[in-house]
């Protein structure tokens, strides 16, 4: 359906979005593309000349690299993989005949509501703390040594936090997915004798693909730019120096604009690289 | 389903699921009791749950050392302003997506929500750098823009989704009858669309509500939202567990509160309009 | 007032050409139907006349007057939807005011035109219900009340009996013809289905992938289908084609026969077959007959009740007379 007096003024609607977007986008990295190239350190000196791709290679050669790519991959499969997991668990459950759905429901979604800070605060003092957090209380009920979460299990005491976050959001939309499920295929595949679990593999799981896929799409942008977790419980420290954090150190703490601008376009690149692979999922998933 | 369930397959489902959905709320509720209690009882070894004198002092405590109405107005200001701005925007740009699709409606959708996936600390400082030539530093309106932009890929396609779903022939029918683009936007889609509108809405307000990188990278005193009034707690000098929960506690009430009685909205927005 | 002509008017979709130029002219109330198989650009032709899609290329006038470029508002045509396209969020009452509303036609007349559509389509207990709580047939009457009062020069209709039940479509369609006899305006009519087609119009176009096949009135595209596509697609049950030595004997690449133009009896008969299916209906009987080394299946209709089975022989003799020639392009030899 579409004139050509439909289809120009479309143009002009969709143009206040796109400029906006485009101009956001480019703007902003030309600027770290330039910076990228210099020596600038707007503390010691300001701008020291052009230094071609010196910083590129200082920032991958710098031993906290690398660490930094893999606390990145590992925060976020570990939670990507909790959530989708417990999601589909949890969505099951919820899905099933009970008293009072609307108030667990409530209980389910709060976290969602809780802003970061907040939910790193709560979590990194009041449960993981190694003297008065709950946990420790806990361990030592049963006569154990508490643990020092955020030291000696830094990278799996964040992903746990925000897992706790990203759950809710996870559990509503397979929870949503399920009860869109015709529960006729599954009285279908009763009849034609399918014990619960085939049920399950073979009609529940896939129906729930495209909802998985959302999850996954709409988690990762998310969690891989997540900041302020770390920023409150470790500052980075104990291995859990991701590359958001790793560039935000050499910006703002270090004052190596250069450097962190070089690092800054490797995200760039990084996040690319996943972009394309997801949006060609969610492209496939767009037509469905 | 459809389908009779023995009364104890459902009492054994209703206390699995409360048990979880208690495990899963447990870090709230517990924030919100210790915000009550006195600090010698928050650090209390065993852990006193119920049984314990209440006491506002942590709350008086808190508003006492700083300016929480100030932290509050600038939340409202930044999440509110940063989600309207947005619809503005973002509801022509859908309508052209929806209901003038063309072979590059798809590309520039994805390329939209891939904007969304650019990494902010890759352009922290130029936008720092901007925002200090501009003097929108520590400014409530200069925020309010860079939520705005962050978040508008999100409401374009959540707009989007649920435009798509309206058919395509009833706006052809406003056209036959004689309306204008603008009547036709204004009394046929827009009514038709309110739901998923006011689902969009109160995500991206939830959304940028809790923002949490930018808000505490481009403010300090003055614009500061809540985000960076509970980030202040995180110094170990500071850190009373009772205090620290008093403080979390206002800080999450608003949209805990405003989350729970628009939860159907909220719902049916959590999906991004793309699982029905 | 609502003549309405199609000059060199077509539509491509990028590299496809939907419609191939076609001249068509509609006269001033008549009731005209576009028929033929999904895809055959029926629906696209409305759009074009609706001014809902752009023509490639060609002139489009209504009353005389050029409207290739009128945008579709100011056309003073009306349509009715195939999903009916009722406005979800208005009352019956606010449904119909609507074009009246956009048009600025002031209230005490709207009310007037309201009820007297109401009355006509029997809605008046309906109008301040909401579109979601009528059953398909009033939702249908609904979308003729909103066109009704526009008084348009023409009205489009695209498939609008699609979404009913078959019993409600027989009642629709003869509600739909009634009108047209009352109002005397100018109707096109979009269908797939040659009943509809047959039982309503004054002429019928015939499409087949964006061309015209022919033009007519029902009877005419009975008795004289242009080519062996229209012979095939006008009639009910389809029309017998046959190729071979049978067509050569009566100098023809293929031959046509209508189901109900030939007589059974159980023997004598000019062919010889086998009776796969028999359909009995009461009023007439069907025979879907094998092996009879014209054709596949060869389907006749018999009046009445007639007693042959499953497997059993049964012998046809075609009415000369009722026989349609083609040549090999499939065009019709007199």
């Amino acid at each position: 359906m579409a004139t050509q007096h439909s289809r120009s003024a479309a143009r002009m609607m969709m143009a206040p979005a796109v400029i906006l977007l485009l101009g956001w986008m480019l703007v902003p990295l030309t600027m770290t593309l330039f910076f990228s190239f210099k020596k600038y350190l707007p503390m010691r000196g300001g701008d020291l000349g052009w230094v071609g791709f010196d910083n590129y290679i200082r920032f991958v050669t710098s031993s906290a690299f690398w660490p930094s790519v893999t606390a990145t991959l590992v925060i976020v499969l570990g939670v990507l993989f909790i959530t989708v997991v417990f999601g589909v668990l949890l969505a099951i459950l919820l899905d099933q005949p009970m008293w009072g759905q609307g108030i667990v429901r409530i209980l389910v979604i709060a976290p969602f509501f809780v802003m970061p800070t907040v939910s790193a605060l709560v979590w990194k003092n009041m449960f993981m703390d190694p003297v008065n957090g709950l946990f420790a209380h806990l361990w030592q009920a049963f006569g154990l040594t508490p643990v020092e979460w955020l030291s000696q299990a830094s990278l799996g005491s964040i992903v746990m936090i925000v897992s706790w976050q990203w759950l809710p959001f996870a559990t509503l939309i397979l929870l949503t997915a399920i009860q869109s499920l015709d529960s006729e295929q599954l009285e279908a595949a009763e009849m034609d004798g399918a014990p619960p679990l085939s049920r399950f593999g073979y009609i529940t799981l896939p129906h729930l693909s495209r909802a998985i896929t959302i999850v996954v799409l709409i988690q990762t942008i998310f969690l891989l730019s997540i900041f302020a977790e770390i920023f409150v419980t470790t500052q980075g420290s104990f291995g859990t120096r991701t590359l958001t954090y790793l560039i935000y150190q050499r910006v703002l703490e270090s004052q190596n604009i250069g450097l962190g601008s070089a690092g800054g376009i490797y995200a760039v690149i990084l996040a690319n690289i996943m972009a394309v692979f997801l949006m060609r999922i969610v492209g496939k998933n767009l037509d469905a | 389903m459809a389908r009779s369930v023995t009364t104890q397959r459902k009492i054994i489902n209703t206390a699995a699921a409360w048990s979880i959905g208690f495990l899963i709320f447990f870090p709230i509720l517990w924030t919100i009791l210790t915000s009550f209690k006195t600090e010698a009882t928050a650090i209390a070894d065993p852990p006193v749950f119920l049984a314990f004198d209440w006491t506002l002092e942590n709350y008086e405590v808190v508003l006492e050392r700083s300016n929480y109405a100030r932290f509050l107005w600038n939340s409202i200001f930044i999440a509110g302003g940063s989600t309207l701005l947005g619809l503005i925007v973002a509801i022509p740009a859908a309508w052209s997506m929806a209901f003038v699709p063309s072979r590059r409606t798809k590309d520039i959708l994805l390329w939209m929500l891939s904007t969304k996936m650019l990494p902010a600390v890759g352009v922290l400082y130029p936008i720092y750098l901007m925002f200090i030539k501009l003097g929108l530093l520590d400014n409530r309106i200069g925020l309010t823009i860079v939520i705005m932009l962050i978040n508008l890929p999100i409401i374009v396609w959540m707009l989007y989704t649920y435009f798509r779903e309206i058919p395509g022939e009833i706006l052809e029918a406003a056209r036959m009858d004689g309306a204008t683009l603008k009547s036709e936007i204004l009394y046929v889609l827009t009514p038709m669309a309110v739901p998923g509108i006011a689902s969009t809405l109160l995500l991206n307000f939830i959304l940028a509500w809790n923002e949490a990188f930018w808000t505490l990278n481009l403010t300090a005193a003055k614009a500061a939202p809540l985000t960076a009034f509970i980030a202040s707690y995180s110094s170990p000098e500071g850190l009373f567990y009772a205090k620290l929960s008093a403080a979390s506690t206002m800080a999450i009430a608003p949209i805990l509160i405003l989350g729970w009685f628009s939860q159907k909205q909220l719902v049916r927005g959590l999906t991004f309009g793309a699982v029905k | 007032m609502g003549q309405i002509i199609l000059e060199k008017v077509s539509k491509t979709f990028g590299d496809v050409e939907v419609i191939p130029p076609l001249d068509l002219t509609i006269e001033d109330g008549e009731f005209t139907v576009f028929v033929g198989p999904s895809g055959c650009g029926k629906s696209t032709l409305l759009r074009l006349i609706a001014g809902l899609e752009d023509m490639s290329s060609g002139t489009l006038k209504i009353d005389g007057e050029d409207a290739t470029h009128v945008p579709p508002a100011k056309r003073g045509l009306a349509m009715v939807f195939q999903s009916y396209a009722l406005y979800p969020h208005m009352s019956v009452r606010k449904n119909i005011a609507f074009p009246m509303r956009m048009a600025g036609v002031d209230k005490a007349e709207q009310d007037r035109r309201i009820e007297q559509a109401a009355a006509a389509l029997n809605l008046t207990d309906y109008l301040e219900r909401r579109p979601g709580q009528l059953s398909g047939g009033q939702r249908q009457r609904v979308a003729i009340g909103r066109a009704i009062v526009r008084e348009p020069e023409a009205f489009l209709f695209d498939e609008p009996l699609s979404n009913l039940d078959a019993a409600l479509r027989v009642g629709m369609r003869l509600e739909i013809s009634e009108l047209h006899k009352r109002l005397e305006t100018t109707m096109i009519y979009v269908t797939h289905d040659q009943v509809e087609a047959m039982t309503m119009a004054d002429k019928i176009v015939v499409l087949r992938a964006g061309h015209i096949e022919q033009v007519g009135s029902p009877l005419e595209l009975y008795h004289k289908p242009r080519n062996s596509f229209v012979a095939g697609f006008i009639g009910s049950p389809k029309m017998n084609l046959i190729e071979g030595p049978e067509a050569a004997k009566h100098n023809a690449h293929s031959i046509g026969i209508r189901p109900e133009h030939i007589d059974v009896t159980d023997s004598g008969g000019q062919w010889q077959g086998r009776v796969a299916v028999a359909e009995h209906l009461g009023s007439d009987t069907f025979f879907h007959i094998h092996d009879t080394g014209l054709a596949e299946t060869i389907t006749v209709r018999a009046t009445g009740e007639v007693g042959f089975r499953h497997g059993d022989t049964i012998h046809l003799t075609p009415r000369q007379d009722q026989i349609h020639r083609f040549d090999a392009s499939g065009l019709r030899v007199e």
